[in-house]
């Protein structure tokens, strides 16, 4: 039977998960998959919770990732991440950005914004919280948070090259921003998969 | 992968589209040569697309789906091949032209593409249209990914001129809104044909229209046997103890958990391939229908050839289908296990942008413990706290109706504080209607038509008011006020949202008016243009007072720090060109310098 990788990509709307998950599937495709990947239009991209599901393998059906079966979740926003992780597969891992944005009902104090690290770690859920804060920090540029998680999430994703993932980068990518993205792509591949707490 | 999507300049390959970028690529291979529609979720990157990349097809906007479909009708009529876009409730309103159209037949190719939405991603309703279809006789084709809503809208073409019939291209939100790997190839000139006139086949008066209703009889008929041999419906049979009959989308689901299950994918589901589906049944033990929505071919299934089909009972009429729900109908047995709990977590619900002109309006309104009828749009958030300012909604336009509707019905004493609150996009679409019967049937309540100068909700379009057209094109600017005035409206005033005190004097002055009177609220949407310079409110902990007024804003910039007790200011969300925290602080706390932002 064919072997299909499931990611899903989250995050709230204006962060870019478009552009990240169109991203992920031009690799994928750069290295000779079939894919497949859900978009959301519409009113939810209004601050709401904003998630794609990317599917690649020999031959892809369903574009929806099943419950249990997702390889990897990659958040660009905490909270987000931990909504998807039940979709994660044994062995699964949840990337996650270290971005808190508070939703409206936070703001305006009719819910507390949980403490995520505590409910991930007591949930067993294996999770590597990429510093891209800092990475873009570093870089003097915030547009590139997406791209570092990326860098991060690729050195996991089985099956597709680095030189299809840097491929997928400079098609998608505009030419000016193109160095610095590239830069914050390696740094994220940087980061070690360590799960907070424990020996993973 | 196409680096900018430059679709025109890849004449043949793969391109990985997504179901409306694959509508509008089968549209121009095929030589569609005008294409209009009014924006709706999940439909509108078709016309976008178009719009973009297919100059070589005539493209616009209309101001509703009704004139969108009359225009194609016209054009038709003159011999061009036309696509006409739409989401589903925007089928009801081309429901007048699509009945009679389906008796008149096309000149140049007709397809309609009518974008479902179950699961409500972003519509106020469910409603399956392959049943809209069906009663208007037209012919429906179902694509199930991006290269079938390619493969089948060239092929709706064909359909549509061999057998003289509009066709209703049914997608829902999964197809539209779905990206896979889509082979493409040129596009073939075809010639418009050229306006002959035709009294018999274009005038429905009773004594052609007779004539031309036995024409659809007959066309649907011959379609039914057409469909049986046309490779839009196909078998696919493996284990003959399961015989799945599925549609659209479904069929995707059904392939992924049950590979090993006989299946009839059905791309064309009206007319129906009977004799095809006769085969199929009689070469299975067990027939099960997987569709999403409505039974409607279950049912009709069922009465046709009598037998005990399963479908609704074992997949949800309500929502989506997904993997999990298909699984759980025709494999319970091989379960995923779930290795992880859902955790319960605050919502994020969509919120209005930081910046956004409404926010002004829905404040005043909540400030003064007034509410609204409302409307589609960006707008209907003011419904959400902190407004609280909108509670009802029923379709484009109806908030003008609705109020006048709620003052009929009592008596003057018993009104409640409600204005109508409607976007310029959605009166220009069909509030102006329910305006002038406010006029003419003596309604003295307010009308608040909230222009934002963009067709917002769904992304950013253009409309008859924005001076643009769907190519950025300049176009006449239609004059709201001059508008209004014609309908009769004495009482108009034209008013920054975004100044609150005058927003505030509107409302109070207007409502208290005693007769009709309409406030345009007046300032441009944050994606309709870009601030020349950026700055950031700030925020000054010495003066704060803790009363918290920024933050029942519900400014998404603007958060609580629980500990300090003072709002915290967002830098990368503060929108430059606004200053609603600053009129709102009591203490003159926040500040901000908008000298030479626009």
């Amino acid at each position: 039977m064919s072997f299909t990788t499931n990611i899903i990509l989250c995050g709230t709307g204006g962060q870019g998960i478009l552009l990240a998950s169109e991203v992920v599937c031009a690799a994928a495709w750069n290295s000779g998959f079939d894919v497949k990947k859900s978009e959301v239009h519409g009113m939810a991209q209004r601050g709401g919770s904003v998630s794609s599901h990317v599917r690649f393998g020999d031959k892809v059906c369903s574009v929806l990732v099943e419950q249990g079966t997702a390889h990897m979740i990659i958040a660009l926003e905490k909270m987000e991440g931990l909504r998807w992780a039940h979709f994660l597969r044994p062995g699964g891992r949840l990337v996650s950005a270290d971005i808190r944005i508070n939703p409206m009902t936070v703001n305006t104090g009719a819910a507390v914004y949980p403490d995520i690290d505590a409910l991930v770690s007591d949930g067993g859920i294996p999770c590597t919280e990429v510093p891209v804060l800092s990475i873009a920090r570093e870089l003097d540029n915030f547009k590139v948070v997406n791209v570092a998680l990326l860098g991060a999430a690729s050195t996991l994703i089985e099956g597709i090259s680095l030189s299809s993932w840097e491929k997928a980068i400079e098609e998608r990518v505009p030419q000016k921003a193109l160095a610095v993205n590239m830069e914050a792509f390696n740094r994220g591949r940087a980061v070690p998969h360590l799960t907070k707490g424990t020996a993973s | 992968m196409g680096k900018k999507l430059n679709l025109n300049k890849e004449t043949s390959g793969t391109l990985f589209l997504s179901g409306n970028e694959a509508i509008a690529r089968g549209a121009w291979e095929c030589g569609v040569h005008f294409a209009a529609a009014y924006p709706g979720t999940p439909s509108t990157e078709i016309l976008e697309t178009i719009g973009e990349h297919y100059p070589e097809i005539k493209a616009q906007w209309a101001p509703n789906e009704k004139v969108a479909l009359e225009v194609a009708a016209g054009a038709s009529f003159a011999g061009a091949r036309v696509l006409s876009a739409m989401k589903h409730v925007g089928l009801n309103v081309a429901a007048d032209p699509l009945f009679t159209l389906s008796y008149i037949g096309a000149t140049g190719g007709v397809v309609v593409v009518s974008a479902d939405d179950p699961g409500m991603h972003s519509s106020q309703n469910e409603q399956d249209n392959r049943l809209m279809g069906r009663a208007a006789k037209l012919v429906i084709l179902e694509p199930s990914d991006s290269q079938e809503a390619l493969d089948f809208t060239r092929e709706a073409f064909g359909i549509s001129e061999e057998f003289d019939t509009p066709v209703l291209l049914r997608v829902t939100t999964r197809v539209c809104h779905s990206k896979s790997l889509v082979h493409v190839s040129e596009r073939r000139e075809v010639p418009v044909k050229g306006y002959v006139k035709d009294i018999a086949k274009r005038v429905p008066i009773p004594a052609n229209a007779r004539k031309m209703h036995s024409r659809v009889e007959a066309r649907l008929a011959n379609l039914s046997v057409w469909g049986s041999k046309s490779t839009l419906n196909r078998i696919e049979m493996k284990d003959p103890s399961i015989g799945v009959i599925t549609s659209g989308i479904s069929y995707q689901y059904v392939k992924e958990v049950y590979p090993e299950a006989s299946i009839l994918k059905l791309g064309m589901t009206n007319p129906l391939p009977w004799e095809l589906i006769g085969d199929f049944i009689s070469r299975v033990s067990r027939v099960v229908v997987i569709e999403e929505g409505e039974p409607y071919l279950e049912e009709s299934i069922r009465s046709r050839f009598l037998i005990d089909a399963q479908g609704k009972s074992l997949v949800p009429i309500e929502g989506e289908l997904s993997p999990e729900l298909v699984r759980e109908a025709l494999k319970p047995e091989s379960a995923v296990p779930h290795p992880f709990r859902e955790a319960e977590l605050p919502g994020r619900p969509p919120t209005l942008c930081p910046g956004c002109p409404h926010r002004g309006a829905f404040h005043t309104l909540a400030g003064m413990k007034f509410s609204s009828t409302g409307d589609i749009g960006c707008y209907t958030l003011g419904l959400m706290p902190p407004y609280n300012a909108l509670e009802t909604v029923v379709c484009m336009g109806a908030a003008v109706g609705v109020l006048a509707g709620i003052e009929k019905a009592l008596e003057p004493g018993e009104m409640p504080k409600l204005v109508a609150a409607i976007g310029e996009s959605t009166f220009i679409h069909s509030g102006i209607t329910g305006l002038i019967d406010m006029v003419y049937n003596g309604n003295t309540g307010t009308v608040m038509i909230m222009d934002n100068s963009l067709t917002a909700m769904t992304g950013g379009q253009q409309n008859p008011a924005t001076g643009k057209d769907l190519r950025g094109e300049p176009t006449p600017v239609l004059d709201l006020v001059e508008m209004v005035r014609a309908c009769g409206v004495k009482r108009i005033r034209v008013v920054d949202p975004h100044d609150l005190k005058e927003m505030k004097k509107a409302l109070q002055e207007e409502y208290a008016a005693p007769e009709l009177s309409v406030i345009i609220t007046r300032r441009p949407c944050i994606m309709a243009y870009k601030p020349l310079r950026k700055t950031v409110a700030v925020h000054d902990p010495a003066k704060c007072v803790h009363c918290r007024a920024c933050i029942r804003l519900g400014c998404p910039a603007i958060s609580w720090d629980p500990e300090a007790g003072v709002p915290l200011i967002s830098e990368m969300h503060c929108w430059p060109n606004c200053n609603l925290c600053v009129q709102v602080c009591p203490v003159g706390a926040l500040s901000k310098d908008l000298e030479g932002v626009v």
